[in-house]
């Protein structure tokens, strides 16, 4: 395999001519964090809003994305509070649909989608490369404005009497429904657009800037997801601009082209529609598996398993993440032709994904395992998203997605997938590049006491949930037959554990980022280009563009004599 | 900051700080900039998509819609397009060449063109709204037959869009004229003058898809 031999970089010889001229700035040079700071608050916070600092838009983006995060998280606890009863006594059937509206919208289009990639990935991504910034610092900065606006948009449309299609603003419903839906419409258009910026700025950086010496198969992981994942933002997120687009148009002026008294056809809003939101679903979990192949790989001292199959595995399930969209219509009136091709084109999905699966257990097998926070988020992520995996395959199957669709089951099981797969490898990832970010180490106990009343509450709220979806128990009721109410019950309290849970996660953190013990430059023993420099890293990043001699899992204590590490 | 690279001779002024050399900043240019035009594609896609599904379920709609539309018109927007397109590849060339006065000639003859279409497809337009043909909802023309409401709605939506994209277009070559007349683009640093190219050359393909499409329905 390539990563084996460190060769000598075809480059190397340029890279001294890369080097700052002057030696004057070195250990003291500030910190990202704290730069500008010395000529007082204002200007220190004018010099965060303006900066074209990759890891300042990302810190922004991970502040903006968690604000989100919680809004949505506690709505999710308030209609939870609403359905620990079959009978309707906390909110009115119209509060529950806007309310389960505004958890969707805000989950999909505010926080998972730029969670990992624009929050955590703006952070590493260039850090990793060995460069000094992405290809386009002034477009990273316009994608978290784009962003800000787009969500100003989706909060005028909730403060103004809120909406209640669903997040999927199914047609003919969004298009004669009262209310702001055209803000809501517009918002996550412009969301999107944020999400293109992103996507367009990681493709040139990877294939542009990579360090002097890492060829595209020894890059990190971390980066292939991310490059697939940007890929799948780039190619996907335009259609959903047009269908959101057309359905404003179509709200504003009443164009037609989904309303069938005009000849218009409403199923076609729904192919468009997940044409893009499908692909969605991996821009949330793709990053997911970057953090997880990093995470597994360090925390195992070991090389991983298979590292060209989990690399071209995200690739894969990138496009063929653009050929399943039907699935979500087998009940919508599309042949039955389609039908059954869809079926089969999803099942394809589970291949490279069940690779992944095999390869990260792969790398454990053997490895001197760290049970800390990290790997207890791993091992979690693995736990659930096998879980998430595998029910997937009852639902593309299409009879019984019949008797399935539209239940509790479909929400469990994109709970597993996308809450387990995008939430918490983005805490695993949190926590393992914690140090780096703020300089500073949380409490190893709480950490990992906090990743399992994670795990319990998770479980807790979401497994009923598959129970009572099997047995027939609708989505999107505030009201239900009384037979469901021990389920529903259970997975109240399980979300209220979850809460508790995260709330525990941030209060630790919050402790560490201000009272937390110094972090060392490399605390976990990491060999990709991230752990080379200062902690937290410069403005710059590097004082040196540095030149990658060895793959991204190359650690010392492989001893390469016995020629493990890959068997 | 060009000043970290300062011992480095043959570094121009203009290389950011976070690029090794001219060559990779340029490049990396280029390929985003076709990287945003594969979006533009797509974002397109979907329309043409619209077009395909209702050609298929209506094609007799299409057919009379296609009779509705001034292929004159429409011809003489496409030669407009096709020359403006012609006078962007020289003003890039201009550029490369470092001859302001090619630049900034073709750069102005691009904007008049583009604003030539712009005048056609306004006589279009109006010529619609005075007979009554709106987007569907609001259509009210008498003497059509079939559904022509949603045939319309397809056409003033690609046609609306790609307007949008033509006035863009023109704020951008501007902005460019602008520019050159304050002497830049003479060092070498064209990357703008490309990428405005190329963004204008995908106006004027998606164009010379439209023309077919719309009025040559046969
Ligand atoms: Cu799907």
């Amino acid at each position: 395999m390539m990563l084996d031999t460190p060769e000598t970089p075809e480059n190397a010889e340029d890279a001294p001519a890369e080097e700052h001229g002057d030696h004057g700035h070195h250990a003291d040079e500030p910190s990202y964090l704290v730069y500008g700071k010395e000529k007082g608050f204002a200007s220190f916070l004018k010099s965060w809003l303006i900066t074209v600092d990759h890891k300042r838009i990302g810190i922004m983006y991970l502040i903006s994305v968690l604000l989100f995060f919680a809004v949505a998280g506690f709505t999710a606890i308030y209609f939870r509070w609403e359905l620990m009863t079959a009978a309707p006594d906390v909110m009115s059937g119209d509060t529950y649909n806007k309310a389960f509206t505004l958890h969707g919208g805000i989950m999909v289009f505010l926080v998972i989608i730029p969670l990992t990639p624009a929050a955590l990935g703006n952070f590493v991504l260039p850090l990793m490369l060995g460069a000094k910034d992405v290809a386009f610092p002034k477009l990273n900065l316009a994608s978290l404005y784009v962003y800000w606006a787009g969500a100003a948009l989706l909060v005028y449309a909730v403060l103004g009497g809120g909406f209640d299609t669903g997040w999927t603003f199914y047609t003919p419903y969004s298009t004669t429904a009262q209310g702001p839906i055209t803000w809501a419409l517009l918002g996550a258009f412009t969301l999107g657009f944020s999400s293109i910026f992103t996507g367009l700025n990681f493709i040139v950086t990877i294939h542009k800037m990579r360090a002097p010496g890492m060829g595209f198969f020894r890059m990190p992981l971390m980066l292939w997801a991310l490059y697939a994942t940007a890929l799948t933002q780039l190619l996907a997120t335009p259609v959903l601009a047009i269908t959101l687009l057309l359905v404003a148009m179509e709200r504003i002026m009443g164009i037609g082209i989904f309303n069938p008294d005009l000849g218009g056809d409403p199923v076609l809003m729904q192919h468009f529609f997940w044409f893009y939101s499908h692909p969605a679903v991996y821009i949330m979990i793709l990053p997911a598996f970057g953090i997880i192949s990093e995470l597994v790989a360090v925390h195992s001292r070991k090389r991983i398993f298979g590292y060209g199959a989990i690399a071209l595995s995200s690739v894969s399930i990138a496009l063929i993440g653009f050929l399943v969209w039907g699935h979500h219509m087998f009940v919508s009136g599309q042949s039955e032709l389609s039908g059954v091709v869809f079926s089969f084109l999803t099942f394809f999905v589970a291949v490279p994904t069940a690779i992944k699966i095999f390869s990260w257990t792969g790398t454990m097998w053997g490895g001197s395992v760290r049970f800390n926070t990290p790997m207890l988020y791993t091992l979690s992520f693995l736990f659930l998203f096998l879980i998430g995996g595998l029910t997937g395959l009852f639902l593309s199957t299409m009879a019984t997605d019949v008797h399935l669709h539209d239940t509790y089951f479909v929400v469990a099981h994109f709970h597993y997938v996308m809450a387990s797969g995008a939430v918490i490898s983005f805490l695993g990832g949190l926590h393992h590049w914690w140090p780096k970010m703020f300089g500073t180490m949380y409490n190893e106990t709480l950490g990992k006491i906090g990743a399992i009343i994670i795990f319990l509450g998770f479980n807790l709220t979401f497994f009923p949930q598959f129970v009572a979806g099997s047995r027939g128990m609708p989505r999107r009721y505030h009201e239900y037959v009384s037979e469901f109410e021990g389920m529903q019950y259970m997975s109240s309290i399980g979300s209220f554990v979850l809460a508790f849970g995260l709330v525990f996660v941030l209060c630790y953190l919050l402790h560490a980022l201000f009272k937390g013990k110094p972090a060392p430059d490399n605390p976990w023993g990491g060999v990709t280009l991230e752990w080379e420099t200062a902690t937290p890293p410069i403005e710059h990043n590097f004082h040196h563009t540095p030149v990658c001699v060895r793959g991204p899992y190359d650690f010392p204590e492989i001893d390469e004599s016995l020629g493990n590490g890959h068997h | 900051m060009a000043h970290a690279h300062a011992d480095d001779p043959n570094r121009p002024e203009w290389v950011a700080h976070f690029f090794h050399s001219k060559e990779q900043q340029l490049s990396a240019a280029k390929f985003g900039m076709w990287l945003f035009l594969a979006q533009e594609v797509l974002f397109f896609s979907g329309l043409f998509c619209a077009y395909v599904a209702f050609r298929w379920m209506y094609p007799e709609t299409w057919l009379s819609g296609a009779d509705q539309l001034n292929k004159w018109m429409g011809g003489l927007n496409t030669l407009i397009l096709i020359a403006s397109s012609f006078t962007m590849a020289l003003a890039v060339r201009g550029a490369q060449t470092k001859s302001p006065t090619a630049l900034k000639v073709n750069l102005l003859l691009t904007i008049l063109f583009a604003g030539g279409f712009c005048v056609v497809k306004y006589f279009e337009y109006s010529h619609k709204f005075h007979l009554g043909i709106f987007p569907a909802d609001h259509y009210a023309y008498e003497g059509s037959t079939g559904l022509m409401p949603i045939f319309f709605a397809i056409y003033y939506c690609l046609t609306g869009l790609h307007m949008i994209h033509v006035v863009i277009g023109i704020g951008f070559l501007s902005w460019l004229l602008f520019k050159t007349q304050k002497g830049r683009f003479m060092d070498g640093n064209y990357a703008y003058v490309e990428n405005v190219g190329l963004y204008w050359h995908l106006v004027d393909l998606i164009w010379i898809f439209l023309f077919p499409l719309l009025y040559l329905v046969k």
